[in-house]
């Protein structure tokens, strides 16, 4: 194994943790299309990266930072949903991406669907300490936002800002796919915040059952796609969502086959 | 939240309040007092403004006038509805949102009637309207609060059962010295389980003891056509 990929399967693994523990928010808060979607917005800041010469990650984080901040003003001002400002947003920014990359069509394809070639030992140790931060920081706003899903004049009467905690966590999306990006590709990485929580959420009748099984399966769906993408030497996003997809069809199964009910 | 001196022997004093949203006027100039450990229930026609009040009094709202709270006053709020069909949460994991010790959790369950070994670990999602409704008043008394606060607590829930929950809030109440504001729309209940009756229709147009609420004539004041009245001495 060489050490490309040894880098990325810490890599994957991390962050597959933190997409599957931040994810089963989303999913819980029927935003699953606003991860996907959030995901795009990244791109016209890769773009800048590769036209100014500087890391695409930054100019992607960069990028989703503002966008999440922007989005959660209007969701303030306008009263509409983020589903719809991001629905809004979303294109506006894959068209642009589009265009700042004009004809290096080989670093837009490296954006659209990820490069584990060229993660080393750096962007591994980012992405674990990234991902362990992520992890951390949504673990204190969790039970906050959970309150405020089931009952919001509940978690308001508790003195809990629903706003600020929407803020932070709309950052810590932004953060987990632009480190995702790397695997997946700006297209794919919504996957990662979606597709292991719902499959979770499929066979949990408690919270930390829930928490524990996205993430787990966020990280199994990363390293086995990578892992495959190794050996068959093809782009790791569609195999990581392969993984993924058949873990969800695997409990879809069991859940059918047990008549699991909560 | 504004809160008074500890002497004081009122839990809520509550002056002029107004609500507007969206400007419309919804509650106009509403003035009353509730001494510790007794129950006021709030009624009145739908839109007279009594979730509001609650709302009000929680600070979820913007409003006008003066709310004040007794000194390091704990508040239970129970809402008239929870979202829980989407979410899997267990009881547990629920009451742990307030108050993480196993043993209170399992005395709140008990003291509302649940066999807290056989719902502990059951999904929210899963329970009955009766046992849902219950949990929800275990988790307001689950961190010994001073005042409860329950918005119609019985609201999809059969008559017997009903019955049996307003009957075990009255236990409860007197037993802790737990003041109780209490919104229904049925006058029965609010005759029988509650001291005092306050009614609105945006302002107040009925104020004095729960017995009352079924006379006839409290009846026209309460849903006839609003007359607004001064309760200087509006208090229990």
């Amino acid at each position: 194994m060489s050490e490309a990929v040894l880098y990325s399967l810490v890599v994957g693994a991390t962050v597959g943790l933190a997409a599957g523990y931040l994810g089963s928010i989303m999913v819980l808060e029927k935003m699953a299309l606003v991860g996907d979607a959030l995901s795009h917005v990244a791109l016209p800041g890769l773009a800048l990266g590769v036209l100014f010469n500087f890391n695409p990650l930054v100019g992607g984080f960069a990028f989703l930072f503002v966008s999440a901040v922007l989005i959660w003003h209007l969701g303030r001002v306008t009263k509409l949903s983020f589903e719809t400002l991001v629905g809004a947003t979303f294109t506006l920014a894959l068209a642009i991406g589009i265009l700042l990359f004009g004809d290096n069509l080989d670093a837009l394809e490296e954006a659209l669907f990820g490069d584990i070639t060229k993660v080393g030992a750096i962007e591994a140790v980012v992405a674990v300490i990234i991902s362990a931060a992520v992890i951390a920081l949504t673990r204190l706003i969790y039970r906050k936002i959970v309150l405020g899903l089931i009952s919001e004049e509940l978690a308001i009467s508790k003195g809990i800002s629903i706003a600020r905690n929407n803020l932070l966590y709309l950052l810590l999306v932004s953060l987990t796919v632009a480190v995702g990006i790397q695997i997946t590709g700006t297209l794919l990485v919504g996957f990662l915040v979606v597709t292991p929580a719902a499959a979770a959420k499929t066979i949990s009748a408690n919270m930390s059952r829930y928490l524990l099984l996205s993430s787990l399966f966020g990280a199994i769906s990363a390293v086995s796609g990578i892992l495959m993408s190794s050996y068959f030497n093809i782009l790791p996003g569609p195999l990581v969502v392969i993984s993924g997809i058949a873990i969800f069809v695997i409990v879809i199964i069991i859940r059918w086959r047990k008549k699991f009910t909560y | 939240m504004v809160f008074m001196e500890a002497s004081d022997d009122y839990v809520l004093k509550v002056s002029n309040l107004s609500v507007k949203i969206s400007n419309q006027q919804i509650i106009d100039n509403v003035t009353f007092k509730i001494k510790r450990g007794s129950s006021l229930a709030i009624v009145g026609p739908n839109g007279a403004g009594k979730t509001t009040l609650f709302r009000a009094l929680l600070n979820l709202v913007p409003y006008r006038g003066k709310i004040e709270w007794g000194a390091k006053v704990k508040i239970g709020y129970v809402p008239q509805i929870l979202s829980v069909r989407d979410v899997p949460i267990s009881v547990k994991e629920f009451l742990s949102y307030k108050n993480e010790s196993l043993q209170d959790m399992k005395a709140a369950l008990a003291s509302v009637g649940l066999d807290s070994e056989a719902i502990i670990d059951k999904s929210l999602a899963t329970l009955s309207g009766g046992e849902m409704r219950r949990v929800l008043i275990a988790w307001a008394i689950v961190d010994n609060p001073d005042v409860l606060l329950f918005d119609e607590p019985t609201t999809g829930v059969d008559l017997d059962s009903e019955e049996a929950i307003y009957g075990m809030l009255k236990k409860l109440t007197v037993k802790n010295k737990i003041t109780l504001l209490l919104i229904s729309h049925d006058l029965h209940i609010v005759r029988e389980y509650s001291d005092y009756a306050l009614a609105l229709n945006k302002c107040v147009v009925f104020f004095g003891a729960s017995k009352d609420v079924m006379d006839p004539v409290t009846q026209k004041l309460i849903y006839g056509e609003p007359i607004c009245k001064e309760f200087g001495e509006a208090y229990v």
